[in-house]
């Protein structure tokens, strides 16, 4: 096994989490504007060509934090341009995102049939 | 005649008999003791949040006329709000008593609203006796939803206060009082009411002073609603840059209710259920004890919406002060 | 004073987050979800799984993981103290779709439930998803 993965999983996928952390308490951002934010965030710097690499480069510290969801919606979107052209930017992303779109609509569901809010 | 929102009670009102009841997080602070009831179940027995407020409201009117011994039929009025979508927490509360009902809103100043108009009813002659109530549970966000709260935040209080007001003397008069201006400091921030609600509690105390005839020597508490310790102590700033020194006498229910530290409740305690549980336990039996003769009671309201809040419009508030003494020439 | 100036004085004197602290807690607790997703992954290939489908498969299962823990109440307790450390990780995203799942069930399944689960969520997946198809009509411009 590479543990050296497991090194740069960590310190990425931190880092990725410290920038937020300073967003959140330096600027007046909501976290749903953060959320929003990276996964945008994660499109661009996947069309600029540096996601890509990081991915290789960290694993899952690029691939978890939702910069790498945008990510997947970019080389979703590149994969369908080559194969379909201009109709592949319409297609592309949403299909590379629907595992993760789904699950989590899926098992919100699930969770609200059987949990019940508690106060705090 | 300009005479700024005073309002003299020369008819006469009282202050009969309170009744309180809250929450989980209020029963395990450090007033505790002073409060009638309390509920360990978030839910009050029923199935939302919303009607755990009505419920509360419900039970708790109850109790005040258990307390007072008085009959539904005797009431005049109940006057009161909450700050559930269109006061439903306690019109869905008070409903099945066939007691008159007035909605009031002036969001966490609810109580002070209702106290000045329901006095003014029963002081001139109109309404034998008034019942003024205010309530809140915490009910704004998913509560399962994982975030942190900056250190200006405030925690809404679960909890309710109902006043009896009669006009017979039972030892503590509602003797005077002020209406509040709506202020704007340009606030936007709402995890800072207390900023936002700052400059309308310093007005409302300031004009008080300016025109009741009264002084703060006269007085032996400033007791302010839920501007929480950043509020308290940005009130007692904008009133010292104005040559009134009210920290000495300045106590707040939402810094009173937590034990900040310890329940990790950041500025303290909001909402229109925190100056009535705390005035209507805590304050109300120290003055029935003679530990307190004179009180001034400041709620505080943000007037925000969610909608104003999305369209990044500032937070304007209100505060309205009721005077509160004993006619026993007990305390101060 | 003027409100411009009271704006500025009440924002000077408010208490600051710990930084730091909240940094070192978001980096730990963040760095340690990334690395529990790379366990995972080593898992599912060990297991057979191609690379593409067991990267999909960590997802769901820390979606299904964070949900669970929205559920019974810990991801917003762990949350208040990792802070962004929870928030950016794939278990953000699902607890921002669950908690509002849950607490609106008192308004109904399809007004309530359905209809809250994109309170946070909807902007994401919008935003995402313009934000791509604007990428793909570029490219399919500059490689044409």
């Amino acid at each position: 096994m590479d543990w050296l993965q497991f090194l740069h999983a960590f310190w990425v996928g931190g880092l990725f989490c410290v920038a937020a952390q300073l967003l959140i308490d330096l600027t007046k951002l909501t976290p749903a504007r953060i959320l929003t934010g990276y996964v945008c965030a994660g499109v661009v710097l996947s069309a600029v060509g540096l996601y890509g690499p990081l991915k290789e480069f960290a694993g899952c510290g690029a691939a978890v934090p939702l910069t790498g969801f945008g990510h997947a919606l970019a080389e979703g979107v590149r994969e369908a341009v080559k194969t379909d052209g201009l109709l592949g930017a319409l297609s592309g992303g949403l299909t590379a995102a629907a595992t993760g779109v789904s699950a989590s609509l899926f098992f919100a569901l699930l969770w609200s049939l059987l949990f019940k809010s508690k106060q705090k | 005649m300009a005479n700024n929102g005073v309002i003299r009670f020369t008819g006469g009102c009282y202050l009969a008999q309170t009744a309180t009841t809250v929450g989980k997080k209020e029963h395990q602070g450090p007033l505790n003791a002073w409060f009638d009831a309390s509920e360990s179940d978030e839910y009050f027995g029923q199935s939302t949040f919303e009607q755990a407020e009505s419920e509360m409201v419900r039970r708790n009117l109850r109790l005040l006329l258990e307390k007072a011994n008085v009959k539904e039929e005797e009431i005049g009025a109940v006057l009161g709000g909450d700050l559930v979508n269109q006061c439903t927490g306690t019109s869905f509360g008070i409903s099945g008593y066939q007691i008159p009902f007035l909605g009031l809103y002036g969001a966490c100043s609810t109580i002070a609203e209702a106290l000045l108009i329901g006095s003014s009813l029963v002081s001139g002659g109109f309404l034998p006796s008034a019942v003024a109530l205010a309530a809140e549970r915490q009910y704004r966000f998913p509560p399962e939803y994982g975030s942190q709260r900056t250190p200006t935040a405030q925690y809404t209080v679960t909890g309710t206060g109902a006043f009896l007001l009669t006009a017979e003397d039972t030892g503590i008069r509602v003797a005077d009082g002020v209406f509040g201006v709506v202020t704007d400091g340009g606030i936007t921030d709402a995890n800072n009411m207390g900023a936002a609600m700052a400059p309308a509690a310093a007005d409302t105390i300031l004009r008080y002073f300016d025109h009741s005839g009264r002084s703060l020597a006269d007085f032996d508490a400033v007791v302010t609603g839920d501007l929480g310790q950043e509020g308290l102590e940005l009130t007692d700033e904008l009133l010292q840059n104005c040559g009134l020194d009210i920290a000495p006498k300045h106590l707040d229910c939402g810094v009173l209710i937590y034990d900040a530290k310890k329940q990790d409740m950041h500025s303290g305690g909001s909402g229109c259920g925190c100056l009535a549980s705390v005035l209507g336990g805590y304050f109300f039996q120290r003055m029935r004890r003679g530990e307190l003769g004179r009180i001034l009671a400041v709620g505080t309201g943000a007037l925000l919406s969610a909608n104003s809040a999305f369209q990044k419009l500032s937070i304007p508030s209100v505060a309205h002060a009721v005077c509160l003494e004993s006619t026993t020439g007990k305390g101060a | 004073m003027d409100a411009k100036a009271y704006q500025t004085y009440t924002e000077s004197r408010a208490k600051r987050s710990h930084v730091l602290r909240d940094c070192l807690r978001a980096f730990w607790v963040g760095g340690l979800i990334c690395c529990l997703g790379q366990a995972l992954n080593v898992i599912y290939q060990w297991a057979g799984m191609e690379e593409k489908p067991a990267g999909l498969c960590v997802s769901v299962t820390l979606i299904f993981l964070a949900g669970l823990l929205t559920g019974i109440g810990w991801f917003d307790r762990i949350a208040k103290y990792a802070g962004a450390g929870t928030l950016v990780p794939i278990t953000g995203f699902s607890n921002a779709v669950a908690a509002p799942a849950i607490d609106a069930r008192a308004e109904g399944y399809v007004t309530g439930v359905a209809a809250k689960m994109f309170t946070i969520a909807g902007p994401v997946i919008v935003y995402g998803a313009v934000s791509s198809i604007l990428y793909g009509v570029l490219y399919y411009l500059f490689t044409l």
